[in-house]
């Protein structure tokens, strides 16, 4: 697997956030994601960025564009320095919430993608990784 | 920088271009490639190319730049073959076939050395084998995207989504139901209910053989998305069998189903405030 | 500061959501929204989405605080032009939006809101078997 192009944004901000979502748009439309997977991924992207700035603190995104064999894919890595996720398990469960939210950021941006990933512990922020293909 | 070969092939091709296509006509022929053998102007394309790449010394990368013509010249024998349906050794025979001339050629030209004619033979093998193979990849790649293309025509063809009435669609879904039909004919139900602004959408079941609960969520997905846009659904040709095995699957098929599609669409009317009423005699014969 | 136009329409107001809000934005509209429905005594709220391309849970947030904030001041709110992708999304998200009431259209949504301010229908969703 290769990974064909790279670049990093910030996401500090509510502007980063819906540029973020623009970026994310123009580089799944360049793949050749037909409408609905674009969406998808998009909206992934929404959730983990808000999380990123609501409970993270803020922090960045890395955006990779994947090739293996003939396929193609999207990578989106999503970093902060912030509190981190103590009980990841329970985060990922649906409905569960520490902000009044809908609680779906983490579970549903995973079922949103093909691959998906997090890393963080009690203080010492968090790595979320999602990815798509075509 | 890569490592510069030099060799007599390109100076030979020059000498004896003529006699060298006229072998290697011979060749094809009794590769078992006759009828999709290069013919004059094909193969004399690929011996200028072969030049000027042997001419440059780059014997080991074929992507080099040097050899962008030759690509291209397979490129189109190759996607040309595997469009007509001709099958991987007749294309790439194209290419492996002029060892034979190339081979005789050297012999006759180098064969006093020995150690020349091994050194030479070695780097002929090694450029043909290659080209050879990389005929064959771009051949797999182009009969894959026919293939793929037509699968994809063929999805589309067999999800047809009907006009029933005004604000009524209905799809008749017919085979085996895996993720990626299901996501098409999803998203083709949805678009078409935007597009004729119909409020009940009838998914009608006949035509599939089993229902596993693979197939049942699928079938759930699409009727939740139809109802977040405020269309409802109906699901039409439950057979008894099916009705079976969704409750003992335990799942909750919390949409409104019927067993025929007649039954689907009287109910249908009725929810759009339609209904069939009887013509009185004297109008019947109008 | 832009602002998303709210029109009134009969005694419904009309919102079009045309942009990719960020959260400013989307609070300020909650809140021209609910003082409008207070200054002109509006009865239904309609939100056009047919322009948005996709909905995350914030939106879903705002969208259910709208229908609910309303329904206090006795106004029905119905979200009209979901797009087949974003419905698709949404499902697979497992945002139900059950707080709303939607339809395909805008005609649609406005013979909805009739029907449920005329006590024809109920405003919340129950779905029959």
């Amino acid at each position: 697997m290769i990974v064909e192009k790279n670049e990093t944004m910030p996401v500090r901000s509510a502007e980063d956030v819906v540029r973020v979502r623009r970026e994310v748009r123009e580089r799944a439309v360049a793949i050749g994601f037909g409408l609905v997977d674009q969406t998808k991924i998009v909206t992934a992207a929404s959730e983990i960025a808000r999380n990123t700035l609501d409970y993270g603190g803020g922090g960045e995104l890395r955006l990779e564009l994947l090739r293996s064999g003939a396929r193609r894919g999207l990578r989106l890595t999503f970093t902060d320095r912030g509190p981190g996720i103590p009980d990841i398990e329970r985060a990922m469960a649906d409905g569960y919430t520490t902000g009044g939210g809908l609680g779906l950021g983490l579970s549903g941006a995973k079922r949103l993608s093909n691959e998906f990933d997090v890393r963080s512990a009690a203080g010492e922020g968090t790595v979320v990784m999602l990815a798509r293909w075509k | 920088m890569a490592k510069r070969h030099e060799t007599i092939i390109p100076t030979l091709i020059e000498k004896h271009q003529k006699p060298l296509i006229d072998e290697w006509m011979a060749a094809q022929a009794s590769f078992g490639t006759s009828g999709t053998s290069g013919d004059v102007e094909t193969c004399t394309r690929f011996l200028t190319e072969l030049r000027r790449g042997t001419a440059a010394g780059e014997i080991e990368n074929l992507q080099a730049p040097v050899w962008n013509g030759m690509r291209e010249l397979l490129g189109e024998q190759s996607r040309a073959r595997a469009l007509k349906g001709f099958s991987p050794s007749e294309t790439a025979g194209f290419v492996f076939s002029f060892k034979r001339p190339l081979f005789a050629l050297l012999q006759r030209e180098v064969g006093a050395s020995a150690a020349q004619l091994a050194a030479e033979l070695q780097i002929a093998t090694q450029l043909i084998d290659g080209l050879g193979l990389y005929t064959t990849e771009l051949f797999q790649k182009s009969r894959e995207e026919v293939i793929s293309r037509q699968q994809q025509e063929m999805l589309e063809l067999s999800t047809p989504v009907v006009q029933l009435w005004e604000g009524i669609v209905a799809v008749p879904l017919i085979g085996t139901l895996d993720s990626n039909r299901t996501q098409i004919v999803m998203e083709s139900l949805l678009q078409q209910i935007v597009a004729s602004g119909s409020q009940i959408a009838i998914i009608d079941i006949t035509g599939v053989p089993t229902v596993d609960t693979l197939v049942a969520q699928h079938l759930l997905k699409t009727v939740s998305a139809a109802r977040l846009m405020g269309a409802d659904c109906i699901i039409s040709g439950i057979r008894p069998q099916i009705a079976q095995t969704i409750v003992h699957l335990g799942v909750e098929l919390s949409v409104t189903s019927k067993a025929t599609m007649a039954g689907a669409f009287e109910l249908a009317l009725r929810r759009t405030g339609k209904s069939v009423v009887d013509r009185k005699p004297s109008q019947a014969s109008a | 500061m832009e602002q998303i136009p709210i029109l009134m329409v009969g005694d419904c107001l009309l919102v079009s959501i045309q942009v990719d809000m960020h959260d400013q934005l989307a609070l300020a509209l909650q809140d021209s929204l609910m003082t409008k429905i207070v200054d002109s005594n509006a009865r239904g709220v309609m939100i056009d989405i047919s322009a948005l391309q996709f909905v995350d849970s914030f939106i879903g947030r705002l969208l259910n605080n709208i229908a609910s904030m309303a329904r206090v001041l006795d106004a029905a709110t119905v979200v009209v032009g979901m797009q087949p992708a974003v419905a698709i999304t949404l499902v697979e998200l497992g945002l139900t939006l059950s707080g709303v009431r939607t339809a395909l259209n805008v005609d649609k949504g406005l013979a909805l809101i009739r029907r449920i301010i005329d006590g024809e229908e109920r405003e919340l969703d129950r779905r029959e078997k």
